[in-house]
């Protein structure tokens, strides 16, 4: 378990981390997400020692490492750019650790072997980093970093750097292998796709500070503001209010639309719109709508629905927010 | 650009006739020279004590130059690329100043500096001799050749970064076992050119290096400073291009002692 508190880091006027607490539970898989600047690289590098905290503690394992040097941290740390070491094989990469540590050859052999079956690099043993491709090269560095066993293992964007489809691949992996080894994982990402589909836990960080702490369907079904709310998903602004497009339903008879909306408590109202554009997106379809006012937002309905409306470019519809009866308590923005 | 094949040939033409005349022709000449009279009167006039002596002196210089070169350069590289302190860009200018300024100009400020009426002149009558001696010529050496090392290694530091570094301190290495172990193999081919640059240029230093040599054959002549006497001094031209030959052959096994690591290099 690693537990922050009070963490403050500035870089000149710029506050990185702002008095961020934070406790991360033990074999979990954390997801620091936020927008580029917003302190999440700032406080893993804090919590693997990279940098040096200016205020705060960062205790792991009920032990206080606050002034403890990386090396003695107890921790893997897995870079966006792979960090590989260049000039070594991926088996000396993958047992440098153990090297370091001076452990008995035989066993550093059977280590390094076992855990490139893990990574899926059996057989690369002997080739060079740069024979590899950039996927291959980030589980090498994900091997290195668990052949130390440590207590946590650090990932800062560690997909980051890969294409679309080695991402969606790495990331389903890398759910599995937390799910097999169980090692406390804590991930850095700016993709919220990412940190919903491998985290079991989000920490959503904005400018320094921690906006909402949660499992990823709490904070997609209740974030505790505007941030958190449009940095997970998309969202569309009806009446004022922040609704996800899936949550808006469309009506052709503004009486029909209205009784229906009496029924949802601290609903933003019905809101007249004209069709600007029905996008089909295979099993969704994706409906640009604009108020008289000029307001743009989107709804997004299934297939089924969209073909009962029928809707062409130019009609008018009446939108209202879905989101039941109890919304307001569910999420609290909605009710403002 | 579509250039004729007149041009074409012209413009090679003209640029290997100018390599030519200005290079190879004067090197061939002197081989020639020294080979025109025999192999034997080339071994006999560099195997005369003076020439042995020279050739010691001059690889002498090169043992002791090389590491402490290694060492600084090594260091002030890292200094320069990683630290941040005030100062850097003045620290930059004094690198480079060998670069400009003239080996004669360096050989006079040392004996200001070290001659026994310079400021550590008092070293002198310790019994101490810096001018004069060995210690003037290998500073001398070493002021000419300092920018190498730095210039080879800084551009390698700049792009390996130092995220290689900060994962091997992840996974418990010290920072002199980060040094060792991933630092120096990371740059060794910059510390290896910068190594083969002073090498020759330790060889082949002559102006920095009369001004601070007493001179005696056999005693205090590098192998510049006997091709130099045996000409002006001795009028002995044959010995001159004799012992000329014997510098150009160090040069030029340093060389190929590059191209065939560089080789190495591009294999691995």
């Amino acid at each position: 378990m690693i537990t922050v508190v009070d963490a403050r880091k500035n870089y000149g006027d710029f506050a990185a981390l702002d008095n961020v607490t934070l406790d991360i539970p033990a074999g979990s898989l954390t997801a620091l997400l936020g927008p580029s600047g917003s302190g999440k690289s700032t406080l893993l590098r804090s919590i693997a020692g990279l940098e040096q905290l200016d205020g705060g503690r960062i205790v792991i394992g009920g032990r206080d490492v606050t002034g403890v040097a990386p090396q003695k941290r107890g921790i893997g740390f897995v870079f966006q750019h792979y960090a590989a070491f260049k000039h070594m094989t991926v088996r000396d990469n993958v047992a440098f650790g153990l090297t370091i540590r001076k452990r008995p050859k035989a066993e550093i052999a059977r280590k390094v072997d076992d855990l490139l079956e893990i990574v899926g690099l059996d057989g690369f043993q002997h080739r060079y980093p740069a024979q590899l491709s950039g996927g291959q090269r980030q589980r090498m560095a994900l091997a290195r970093a668990l052949a130390v066993d440590p207590e946590v293992l650090l990932l800062d964007e560690p997909f980051g750097a890969l294409d679309a489809k080695v991402r969606a691949d790495l990331r389903q992996w890398l759910r599995r292998l937390h799910d097999e080894v169980h090692v406390t994982t804590v991930l850095v990402t700016h993709d919220q796709e990412e940190a919903l589909d491998v985290a079991d836990r989000i920490a959503v960080l904005n400018k320094g500070r921690i906006e909402q702490v949660g499992d990823p369907v709490t904070l997609y079904d209740r974030p505790a503001n505007d941030f958190v709310m449009s940095f997970l998903g998309s969202v569309a602004r009806l009446g004022g209010q922040l609704v996800r497009p899936h949550d808006i339903a469309l009506d052709r008879s503004r009486e029909r639309a209205e009784a229906l909306d009496a029924r949802v408590g601290g609903s933003p109202g019905v809101v007249e719109a004209v069709v600007e554009r029905v996008v089909r997106l295979g099993f969704e379809v994706r409906i640009d709508l604009r108020t008289d006012s000029g307001v743009r937002f989107a709804a997004q309905v299934t297939r089924a629905e969209a073909d009962a409306l029928g809707l062409a470019d130019g009609e008018t519809v009446y939108a209202r927010a879905t989101t039941g009866p109890d919304a307001a308590e569910l999420h609290p923005a909605l009710a403002i | 650009m579509k250039t004729s094949t007149g041009a074409r040939l012209g413009l090679r033409t003209i640029a290997l006739g100018y390599l030519v005349l200005l290079i190879a022709v004067p090197i061939v000449l002197i081989l020639v020279r020294t080979f025109g009279e025999g192999i034997g009167a080339f071994l006999e006039s560099i195997r005369t004590p003076a020439a042995i002596s020279a050739l010691n002196l001059s690889l002498l210089i090169v043992a002791i130059v090389v590491p402490l070169n290694v060492l600084f350069g090594v260091a002030t590289a890292l200094a320069l690329v990683r630290g941040r302190f005030r100062g850097r860009g003045v620290i930059q200018a004094v690198v480079d100043l060998p670069f400009a300024v003239s080996p004669i100009v360096v050989g006079v400020s040392l004996i200001l500096l070290w001659g026994a009426d310079g400021w550590f002149g008092g070293l002198e009558r310790l019994g101490f001799k810096v001018i004069f001696g060995l210690p003037g010529m290998v500073i001398a050496t070493l002021f000419v050749t300092l920018p190498f090392v730095v210039r080879e290694v800084e551009p390698v530091l700049h792009e390996i970064g130092t995220e290689q570094e900060q994962a091997a301190s992840t996974l418990g290495a010290s920072t002199w076992q980060t040094f060792w172990r991933i630092t120096l193999p990371a740059i060794r081919w910059g510390l290896t050119y910068g190594v083969v640059l002073t090498i020759a240029r330790a060889l082949g230093e002559f102006g920095a290096v009369i001004m601070v040599s007493s001179g005696f054959p056999g005693v205090s002549q590098t192998l510049t400073l006997l091709v130099h006497s045996r000409y002006i001094d001795d009028h002995n031209t044959y010995g001159a291009y004799a012992a000329a030959t014997l510098l150009m052959g160090l040069a030029v096994v340093t060389l190929l002692g590059m191209t065939a690591l560089d080789r190495k290099r591009r294999t691995t």
